[in-house]
């Protein structure tokens, strides 16, 4: 690789545009200009150097800041449609996908759903952008970090003239530096905290420099962030269950593969009381009618002893009591059971008698568990019910059957076979809430509907992310790096002899301002001219 | 003491007002006007009289606080007065590094906005839902509020030097757009007062109509319907026969208020032209004669630049920190959440695009007014319009 020696004696890499260590000029095209692109120090960079192969292409298209705020652009418009309607998971879910947005926002919404849109955050053209503007962070960083890294700790004090004219913060006083004047100065640079060092009298005083480093560390952190989110493809890492539960009722919690058990004691459901509650709430309560106040689950957090074969019952030992609310999930082995839905009321078993229709002699409790419904009811004295088809959420299907939607009770019904002493080869009835249909013609006697037995139901989401960590950690090193970058910036003051004269010159990589005000001050009456700004005269009125 | 507390909120209102004359008569003041390091007597009495206002508007925030049992950061009226009260802050504490009145006579009058835009909400205190209660919201709320509002900042510096630096003399896109821009804050104003008007005098006309799900509902309007619901039947007499009727996807209310925003707003930016007889931006322009072009574009990307880390932090970490405990997931591309998340992505732009395009000046005015924009857009539009999880009830 062809090195570039600089007058100074100095080598640097090959595409160095200032040198490092004096600063003078390298670049021929760079000599024309009124002042140095100070940006990355004029350092080597691999994307300003090579162009030739497949892969100089493709680390100098990426390495560009001009695309890298393309995809930021691209991804923040793309991000934008994707709200124009509700995105699939928020849609209820009554009806395929395509229907509602026709349906509910016309052919707009037909469109929507047509282009993907619907589901766009997981389309794989987004999740491209995303890992394209992952590939330029890294890229950006790399080429720019290593040789500014270089550059800035290789920098020698004393800057040729070139270089220090062509600062855009620069002076030139017919003074002499008295040991007393460069006393003073030194003694204010170092109380606004700048380092100095000195070489042949020559002052360069630097603070903040670690500032440079913000962008580098914050963009560290978005892709270690990105990295996290990854990662929950990782079979393993990821777990998003849900777990219904009704009262009294006790089940292994998805996920744990059986080692945990929850059982729901009670399900609360609670909405602000006008009487009860504090009374600055009341105008706000009449206007809106409910205003929901708690939903909580009562549980019990159950470990499985010992090993058990499957279908054996397991042995279990109580962990602990805990109620489950929204914003306050149960956490156990990183495990978070969170409460996200429930139902009221729901029927849980239904009591019917069986009934001689001439006499209204009525027979036994048949109470049918309708979550797990035993089949033979025996009432003794020879009567006898079975169920021969159970329906728990019943519907008549396409073809005129009797069918089940689901296997939720939420409209159960009920095959029966009855056998009574005078009628012992049976009597088949059809009995459904509201309806009993006799389809074998009249029978002598019915199931009569005694009651239903209610109870809540309570959903709790159970959620492992073993990924957490990882996408934490990148959020914090991002908001380091921002903060390090945003908050402290890079200044840097160079004094330097030059024949009779004292020639000054600063830079920063952003707030000018300040730096201005900061030499203003350090400057003031030491005789020699702060650094002037050769940018701003023109504009200044 | 929720009475009591809204008079506090009047007075910092009221304050916030007095505070824009001082600070127009600092500018005024021409004894001063070449000092320009050290602010005059008007623009002191100006900022005190701001300071006050910010504190009284703090006690309203802390009484409220205690009458309610909960950070007063949950509906849109106290959302959008605290973002108001963040960005009087944010402007205090830049007006201290820079000692410019110049940004108080701009920020003040949008701060000023933002409140009265937010009193027009229903003002009761509302009892937390479920997933509300945790001081996460809280914190999550408060801290993207105060990053937006120091965002703000930048909007007020970048209007500044547009007035400034446009040239008024012609015709052009820039003249039309920062005009376009002013008429945005000009009909917040006509809604501000079409409100208030109807709500002094009761105004209240209620329709029967049939909703997009095809079933009858009931709808009350504040003020008169141009637009009506679908297929709308009014059941007050003596008020305003709708003009129209909207389809049944279309919120009628909502429409008839954003219409009513922009009459007004048209009625007024017309009565001004009239009288100011040029473009309001040029009437606006002897008002930014002595400030340095340098300064403000500074005074912009500094605010952005401590406003971005504290938006990111309250906006997405804060953000997912509390969506992780309330709805199991720390992202789940709810509007709200990804508006935030674009919000972010533009101010990354921005960022980008100063430091290494080298946009500074006018095209970084441009880039602040638009952020300000999507800030804003965020806050009603996506409250109102896009409604998601975190939308407030408002109406
Ligand atoms: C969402 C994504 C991104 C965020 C939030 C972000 C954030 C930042 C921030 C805050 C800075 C410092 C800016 C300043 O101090 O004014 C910065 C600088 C920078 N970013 Fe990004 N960035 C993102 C994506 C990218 C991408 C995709 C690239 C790829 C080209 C990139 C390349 C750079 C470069 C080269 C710098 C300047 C470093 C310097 O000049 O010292 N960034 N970024």
């Amino acid at each position: 690789m062809n090195e570039i020696k600089c007058e100074c004696g100095h080598v640097n890499p090959h595409g160095t545009i200032l040198c490092e260590s004096c600063g003078r000029v390298l670049e021929e095209k760079e000599k024309e200009k009124q002042l140095v692109d100070m940006r990355y120090e004029g350092s080597a960079r691999r994307s300003q150097t090579y162009n030739k192969t497949i892969i100089d292409k493709i680390w100098n298209f990426f390495s560009s800041v001009k695309v890298g705020v393309w995809l930021i652009i691209i991804l923040l418009v793309a991000s934008s449609l994707g709200t124009i309607f509700p995105q699939e998971m928020y849609i209820p879910p009554l009806m395929p996908a395509g229907e509602y947005y026709q349906e509910q926002y016309g052919w707009l919404g037909k469109l929507y759903y047509d282009l993907g849109f619907h589901n766009l955050y997981s389309s794989w053209w987004y999740l491209l952008l995303i890992a394209a503007l992952g590939i330029s962070l890294i890229i950006a960083s790399l080429d720019r970090v290593v040789p500014l890294y270089r550059s800035l700790t290789n920098q020698r004090v004393s800057r040729h003239e070139s270089f220090l004219k062509r600062q855009r913060m620069f002076s030139v006083s017919n003074a002499d530096l008295s040991g007393e004047t460069v006393d003073k100065i030194k003694n204010l640079l170092t109380q606004k905290r700048y380092k100095i060092r000195e070489e042949n009298g020559n002052i360069l005083a630097e603070k903040n420099r670690f500032s440079r480093w913000g962008p580098y560390v914050n963009h560290l952190g978005l892709v270690i962030f990105l990295l996290g989110g990854m990662l929950r493809f990782v079979p393993g890492m990821y777990v998003d269950e849900i777990l219904w539960l009704r009262e009294g009722e006790t089940k292994a919690i998805p996920g744990t593969e059986g080692q945990y058990y929850l059982k729901n004691n009670a399900f609360i459901f609670e909405v602000y009381d006008k009487e009860k509650d504090d009374e600055v709430f009341q105008n706000a309560i009449d206007k809106v009618g409910t205003v929901v106040k708690n939903y909580q689950t009562d549980a019990t957090l159950y470990k499985k002893q010992g090993d058990t074969v499957p279908g054996e019952k397991p042995e279990l030992e109580k962990v602990r009591d805990q109620s489950i609310q929204v914003n306050k999930p149960l956490k156990i082995d990183g495990f978070a059971l969170y409460q996200v839905d429930y139902k009221l009321d729901e029927m849980n078993k239904m009591a019917f008698k069986l009934e001689n229709k001439k006499t209204g002699d009525q027979f036994g409790d048949v109470a049918v568990d309708l979550y797990d419904p035993e089949m033979n009811y025996d009432l003794g004295n020879g009567y006898k019910v079975e169920v021969m088809s159970y329906f728990p959420d019943f519907e008549f299907n396409e073809d005129g059957e009797p069918a089940t939607k689901s296997r939720i009770p939420n409209n159960p019904a009920f095959i029966f076979k009855m056998f009574t002493p005078d009628k012992p080869e049976g009597e088949i009835s059809f009995v459904a809430i509201r309806q009993t249909i006799e389809p074998m013609g009249d029978n002598d006697y019915k199931m009569i509907f005694n009651g239903v037995e209610t109870k809540n139901v309570t959903a709790l989401t159970v959620r492992k992310d073993l990924t957490l960590w990882l996408i934490g950690l990148g959020g914090l090193i991002f908001m380091i790096g921002v903060v390090q970058g945003a908050y402290w910036n890079h200044r840097r003051l160079w004094i330097r002899r030059v024949d009779s004269q004292i020639w000054t010159a600063a830079h920063t990589n952003k707030n000018w301002h300040g730096l201005k005000r900061e030499l203003d001050t350090i400057f003031a009456d030491s005789g020699i001219k702060a650094p002037e700004d050769q940018l701003s005269d023109d504009k200044k009125e | 003491m929720v009475e009591l507390s809204s008079n506090f909120l009047f007075t910092a209102f009221i304050l916030y007002l007095v505070g824009i004359l001082f600070f127009g008569g600092a500018i005024k003041d021409k004894r001063h006007a070449d000092k320009k390091d050290s602010p005059n007597k008007w623009a002191k009495i100006g900022i005190v009289v701001t300071i006050a206002g910010f504190l009284s508007q703090l006690t309203f925030f802390v009484l409220r606080w205690i009458a309610s049992g909960h950070a007063p950061v949950s509906n849109l009226f106290e959302f959008t007065t605290f973002f108001g009260m963040a960005l009087v802050g944010a402007f205090i504490a830049l007006y201290f590094m820079y000692k410019t009145p110049l940004l108080g006579l701009f920020t003040l009058p949008v701060a000023a906005l933002i409140i009265a835009y937010g009193s027009m909400f229903p003002r009761d205190v509302t009892p937390l839902i479920p997933a509300l209660q945790s001081y996460w919201l809280h914190i999550h709320v408060t801290t993207t509020a105060i990053g937006q509002a120091i965002l703000a900042v930048s909007f007020a510096a970048g209007l500044i030097y547009l007035v400034k630096s446009v040239d008024q003399t012609k015709k052009s896109k820039s003249t039309l757009w920062l005009e376009v821009v002013l008429f945005g804050l000009i009909s917040t104003l006509g809604f501000v007062f079409v409100s208030s008007f109807f709500a002094a005098t009761d105004y209240q006309a209620n329709f029967n109509y049939v909703n997009k799900e095809g079933q009858p509902a009931t709808e009350k309007y504040t003020i008169p319907a141009v637009v009506g619901p679908h297929q709308f039947e009014l059941t007050d007499k003596d008020r305003f026969e709708p003009l129209i009727e909207t389809p049944a996807i279309i919120s009628a209310k909502k429409l008839n208020t954003v219409i009513w925003s922009l009459a007004s707003g048209i009625v007024l930016y017309v009565l001004l032209r009239a009288i100011l007889r040029k473009r309001i931006a040029a009437a606006l322009k002897p008002w930014t004669k002595n400030i340095n072009l340098d300064l403000v574009d500074e005074i912009g990307y500094r605010s952005v630049l401590i406003g971005f880390p504290v938006f990111t932090l309250g906006g997405l970490i804060f953000a997912m920190i509390w969506a992780q405990i309330a709805w199991t997931r720390f992202w789940g591309w709810d509007p709200k959440e990804v508006w935030a998340l674009i919000t972010w992505l533009f101010y990354a732009a921005f960022l980008h695009l100063r430091l290494s395009k080298g946009w500074h000046g006018e095209k970084s005015a441009w880039l602040a007014v638009i952020g300000f924009i999507i800030i804003m857009f965020n806050l009603v539009a996506v409250n109102l319009v896009i409604a998601g999880l975190h939308s407030y009830a408002g109406s």
